[in-house]
């Protein structure tokens, strides 16, 4: 106590910690760790579960656990009349949803034998084009969250803003449109809707060129992504994997051009392809992909055909708004469509087409009734998750976050 | 597509290379373009491994499907695409509910994995053979499958803290 400054209890109990190393016969170098990752977790891109096995910080082994927002979209599809169903089925894949109701749509078009007018197809490729560049914004945008550079995302959504923009004009809706119907789309572009898009056409190549400029070389983004998690075509197409992914591993797999649905032979595009199928080029192919959707999207602009926007068949579609106050025929199809539907010939239909994360095919079976007796979706993203725990198998814990933000997946679709 | 024509000599083919002699092929359906063949459950794997070497190497969709009020009701759907030639066929099993076994295909095409899991989980229909049979969507402690046509919409009770030991039977 004599002159010696008192020590505070803080300062007493910091110096009794020893950060000398805990010795201990186990090697822990060796020790299998099984961590919880998620389901709530902003890594994980909505609720998904995944059961990881670590030995220090690699990756032994990758369980996901899904259904958490499994909400039975599928059952409730069962229980609508076929036009109704088309806004449920566009919340599955919440980030794609002019591609689900186009599976849905196309299916439902097989089944009745419907032609679609060339406008209308050309009308749903432009709006199919702008919704895979929204997607793929939103990805680009969580992405590079998850790597830890925040500005992308602002400037991603800002461009996702003018796409919305132009949904909102198109149909009145910004998520969730409702604007493809079964025979075509529900009204024409509005005025002003083409040059606005133009507008947008134009000017998102050099938005695209700034994203790649901020990251394509940024040291980063390359040793984050460049040669981690790898996996060959062949695993993949094993996996049923489809979309970026495969792409990505140097397959030049796209349903666009394999098996041209609603006039995509029409257009000249090209498919970009990956060379190794890593991290790197997983994201790369995403970003060439804008090119050329803005490319496909500009020339359906462009050669917009004249003529109706959805089929004259009375039975499908709904009759002209006009015709109601003249035309008693067209007073009783628009009664039997809104109270009842239409009825669908009995039979099965899958239609396949490219949706922003792969082949997403719709299944419909009809039972002869203006109801679908199943309704099922195989969501890109359901299918593509299995190849997770195949892709980081052996990697640090670090590469599997990216590997999951470059895997893309939207639980929405997952569990539907 | 294979034409009606082309679907019939598949299906020609595979009952005369069929491993035990019989026929595994039930029924050819051509409709709107597409072949269906409806095959026996227990020759699931070798069409489809046949079907395989006449280049159909992707399984792109394996789903349920419920044919209630007809029987046999449950149906196993595998949608194969042969990506050189861009030819897309449906092989089909057709099973009851008393016994509602099918073969799994996810040894030989690990994408089933998944898939086989939905349809047992929504349907019930089990794939012997399967790595890990387990409900993927529904709650493992789920009771019922909810897919299928006699299973109602509705009516289950949504457990918040003032219903809890009402809904789940417990006692408060």
């Amino acid at each position: 106590m004599s002159g010696q400054p008192t020590m505070s209890e803080y300062r007493r109990r910091e110096q009794s910690i020893t950060l000398s190393p805990v010795e201990e016969q186990v090697d822990t170098s060796q020790e299998l760790l099984t961590l919880n990752f998620g389901p709530h977790h902003p890594a994980t891109h909505g609720v998904l579960r995944l059961l990881v096995t670590l030995q220090g910080e690699l990756v032994r082994d990758v369980k996901p656990i899904i259904g958490y927002v499994h909400t039975g979209i599928e059952k409730t599809a069962e229980d609508k009349a076929y036009w109704k169903v088309i806004p449920v089925i566009e919340r599955m894949d919440y980030l794609s949803y002019y591609f689900n109701s186009m599976a849905f749509c196309g299916a439902v078009e097989t089944l009745l034998e419907v032609e679609v007018p060339r406008r209308a197809q050309y009308l749903r490729v432009i709006h199919m084009e702008l919704n895979r560049i929204m997607s793929h914004l939103v990805w680009l945008g969580t992405s590079a969250l998850d790597l830890g550079a925040i500005s992308m995302f602002w400037y991603c959504f800002r461009e996702r803003e003018k796409i919305l923009d132009l949904f909102e004009m198109s149909s009145g809706q910004r998520m969730h449109t409702r604007y493809f119907q079964v025979g075509g789309v529900i009204e024409d572009i509005p005025d002003g809707f083409a040059a606005k898009l133009a507008g947008f056409l134009k000017e998102m190549p050099g938005r695209a060129d700034q994203y790649g400029a901020l990251l394509n070389k940024n040291e980063i983004v390359l040793q984050r992504l460049r040669g981690t998690c790898p996996l060959d075509a062949d695993s993949l197409l094993a996996l049923g994997v489809t979309g970026p992914l495969l792409r990505a591993a140097g397959y030049p797999w796209d349903l666009r051009k394999a098996d041209p649905y609603c006039c995509y032979e029409e257009f000249d595009f090209k498919i970009p392809v990956g060379t190794v199928g890593d991290n790197y080029d997983r994201y790369a192919v995403r970003l060439a992909e804008m090119y050329e959707s803005v490319k496909i999207a500009t020339q359906a602009l462009e050669g917009l055909p004249e003529g109706p926007h959805i089929t004259e068949d009375r039975k499908v579609a709904l009759p002209p708004r006009h015709e109601l106050a003249t035309s008693m025929e067209a007073l009783i199809h628009h009664f039997k469509l809104v109270t009842e539907g239409f009825r669908v010939p009995p039979g099965e239909v899958y239609f396949p087409i490219e949706s922003p994360r792969g082949e997403l095919g719709c299944f419909v079976r009809s039972d002869g009734s203006s109801k679908p007796a199943r309704v099922h979706m195989r969501d890109p993203s359901f299918v593509n998750l299995q190849a997770t725990s195949k892709m980081v198998e052996g990697s640090y814990i670090a590469d599997m976050i990216a590997t999951l933000a470059m895997l893309d997946p939207v639980l929405g679709g997952i569990d539907r | 597509m294979p034409d009606a024509t082309g679907l019939e000599l598949i299906a020609q083919e595979l009952a005369g290379s069929a491993p035990d002699g019989e026929d595994p092929v039930l029924q050819t359906l051509h409709f709107r373009g597409r072949g269906t063949l409806l095959v026996r459950r227990e020759g699931i794997r070798t069409v489809l491994e046949q079907l395989r070497g006449k280049g159909y190497g992707f399984l792109s969709s394996v789903h349920g499907v419920d044919h209630y009020p007809e029987e046999p009701r449950l149906g196993v759907i595998y949608e194969l695409l042969d990506m050189a030639r861009v030819d897309r066929i449906t092989v089909k099993v057709r099973v009851s509910l008393d016994d509602p076994h099918v073969d799994s295909v996810t040894p030989q095409w690990p994408t089933a994995d998944h898939q086989e899991r939905e349809v047992y989980d929504m349907f019930g229909v089990v794939f012997d053979g399967h790595p890990d049979l387990r409900r993927i969507l529904m709650p493992e402690d789920y009771e019922g499958h909810p897919q299928r046509r006699d299973f109602p919409v509705g009516g289950e009770p949504v457990i918040f803290t003032h219903n809890e030991n009402e809904a789940m039977g417990t006692e408060p």
